[in-house]
């Protein structure tokens, strides 16, 4: 019999594929409806104190490989979304809040807040890589990611993910901060800061100029990521960038991610991307003779034994 | 290989008014698409919004009220100057039916002005109702008239035509007309009556939705609408999915989520 259903941090999940933060996640009738097509669990749409409209548009860029997006960080703010979380609790797959922050102090502020709303978990968002101010200038400093784990670990009482940026050159570093800060989980790893120009039009394609990309073409770095921190810290790691295939998704686990979080590749095969990668890792597991996911956990590191 | 993959610049051919603020503007280049698909227009600099076709094929084009920045700049190209395209995306119109019904209200006649093309070069019957504040805003009556459309005119004002709303002179026509299927662009007040008189006489119809869009692929959740995305699994609805939408003429997503009036 395979088994695909994980425990992460003490969180049930039917199986190891999350929504990805920033993807269909920020209303609760999408959220309900991604749980229905087959999500292991849904991390919301960033959500900071104070509403916010975004980056002017083009907000996205299409590539034959991923995405470029300069969202900006749009969310209707803490207070409404409140609501949101707690009617997306009824698709029955856990809720993780996804927050951001300028400061340490508000980083943990808005994790007590979700944590308050329902939210089974929460991810802090230290890596946006194209909203001035937030996300990544803090996340890329190991101080600063111990401090903003230790806060939010304070003022909740549920499980704190640490979302981290590839856009360093020491992310295990940054891992271990979030470990000695009483994180429960990593998440790697968050969009590469990148840019288009058009060359017809000779500037910058995205609003913003810059942004970050997504899908297959960063799949190798979050792979590479994974593998790093698992070897770094003890606490649970959750892959994601460029999932978009069961194989994908068994890569990250053999490098080390007890479950993956899949985002762009919504954008490829649609929502029924989470059944159909379910079965392709299951399909795998058959093939190859795993009977839970537990036991590709890592073995990348050692070999199968 | 990472190379832009969405994105077309084509050159402004002509840009055209239609009324005071509604233009047209051609640009060289080829763009199959279905009416009610749209594309994202990117004005380099400015701006990035959805328009809908309303000149499928060679010479392509888009019809668009001038409001913000974005449109106006738009407004302001010479010929020559470059447009960004990606698209055409969504799902537009299916033509069925034999006896069809048509109502464009306001820049809404933008699809259904292509959609009435399409029908009348099949030699199906189309009554076409449109729609505007006042006579001057009327938009794309001699190209419907040239198809061969049977056109209705209503003005809020009543300076040309029937007098009331473009939902009232299509009510009377799903009587008198005797349609087979309806299809529906314009103010979402109009589409939420035409919804519920076409539903009462059990008439099929297909409306286009519009909500404020920023990927328009389907990712972002910022055109959501009960769950499902304007920009993918619309813009166009058939009748059993527009009567499911419990937020359809009641709220809709300002650009930062929050919900507000339509």
């Amino acid at each position: 019999m395979t088994d695909i259903s994980v425990e992460v941090c003490g969180l049930r999940l039917r199986n190891p594929t999350m929504l990805a933060s920033g993807v269909l996640d920020e209303t609760a009738r999408s959220m309900l409806a991604v749980a229905k097509s087959g999500a292991g669990a849904i991390v919301t749409k960033s959500i900071g104190i104070e509403p916010r409209s975004g980056h002017p548009n083009p907000s996205v860029v299409e590539l034959e490989d991923g995405l470029l997006n300069a969202m900006g960080l749009p969310n209707p703010g803490i207070d409404l979304f409140s609501k949101e979380v707690k009617e997306a609790r009824k698709g029955g797959v856990p809720i993780i809040g996804s927050v951001f922050g300028g400061t340490e102090e508000e980083i943990a502020e808005l994790a007590g807040m979700m944590a308050e709303a329902g939210a089974d978990a929460v991810e802090l968002n230290l890596s946006c890589p194209h909203a001035k101010g937030y996300g990544a200038e803090l996340g890329s400093s190991p101080e600063r990611v111990e401090t903003s784990c230790r806060l939010a670990k304070r003022a909740c009482g549920v499980p704190v993910f640490a979302k981290l940026t590839p856009n360093t050159s020491y992310i295990a570093e940054l891992a271990k901060a979030a470990e000695r800060g009483g994180a429960d989980a990593v998440v790697a790893i968050n969009t590469l800061k990148g840019m288009a120009i058009d060359p017809e039009a000779g500037m910058p394609i995205l609003g913003n100029r810059f942004g970050g990309l997504s899908g297959p073409a960063i799949k190798p770095v979050g792979i590479r990521c994974v593998y790093e921190i698992y070897e770094s810290v003890e606490i649970p790691v959750i892959g994601v960038g460029g999932v978009t295939t069961g194989r994908d998704a068994v890569e990250y686990i053999m490098a080390g991610a007890q479950a993956v979080q899949l985002g762009t590749a919504v954008w490829i095969r649609g929502e029924k991307v989470f059944r159909e990668v379910c079965r392709e890792i299951s399909q795998f597991m058959k093939e190859n003779g795993y009977d839970s996911v537990k036991e590709m956990l890592g073995v990348a590191h050692s070999g199968r034994h | 290989m990472l190379t832009l993959a969405g994105i077309r610049l084509l050159s402004v051919r002509k840009n055209s008014s239609e009324t005071a603020s509604v233009k047209t503007v051609r640009l060289g280049g080829e763009l199959e698409a279905v009416p009610g698909q749209f594309v994202m227009v990117w004005v380099p600099g400015k701006d990035e919004f959805p328009m809908s076709v309303s000149y499928p094929g060679s010479n392509f084009g888009i019809t668009y009220q001038v409001l913000g920045e974005g449109t106006r700049a738009l407004a302001e190209m010479a010929n020559g100057k470059k447009v960004g395209i990606r698209g055409p995306y969504g799902r537009g119109f299916s033509i069925k039916g034999r006896k069809l019904l048509m109502i464009g209200g306001g820049v809404g006649m933008a699809p259904i002005a292509p959609l009435v093309d399409i029908a009348r070069a099949k030699r199906l019957s189309v009554d076409l109702v449109i729609g505007a504040k006042t006579s001057d805003d009327l938009l794309f009556e001699r190209r419907a008239t040239r198809a061969g459309a049977k056109v209705h005119i209503s003005t809020d004002d009543g300076t040309k035509g029937f007098k009331g709303f473009a939902s009232e002179l299509a009510t009377e026509l799903l009587d008198s007309a005797g349609p087979d299927h309806v299809f529906a662009c314009g103010p979402e007040k109009m589409i939420v009556k035409i919804v519920a008189a076409a539903s009462r006489r059990k008439i099929p119809m297909q409306a286009s939705l519009e909500r404020h869009m920023k990927c328009g692929i389907g990712i972002c959740d910022s055109c959501a609408l009960d769950g499902v995305h304007v920009c993918k699994e619309g813009p166009v609805f058939p009748l059993e999915e527009l009567r499911k939408f419990g937020d359809l003429g009641v709220t809709k997503l300002d650009p930062a989520g929050r919900r507000v009036p339509v």
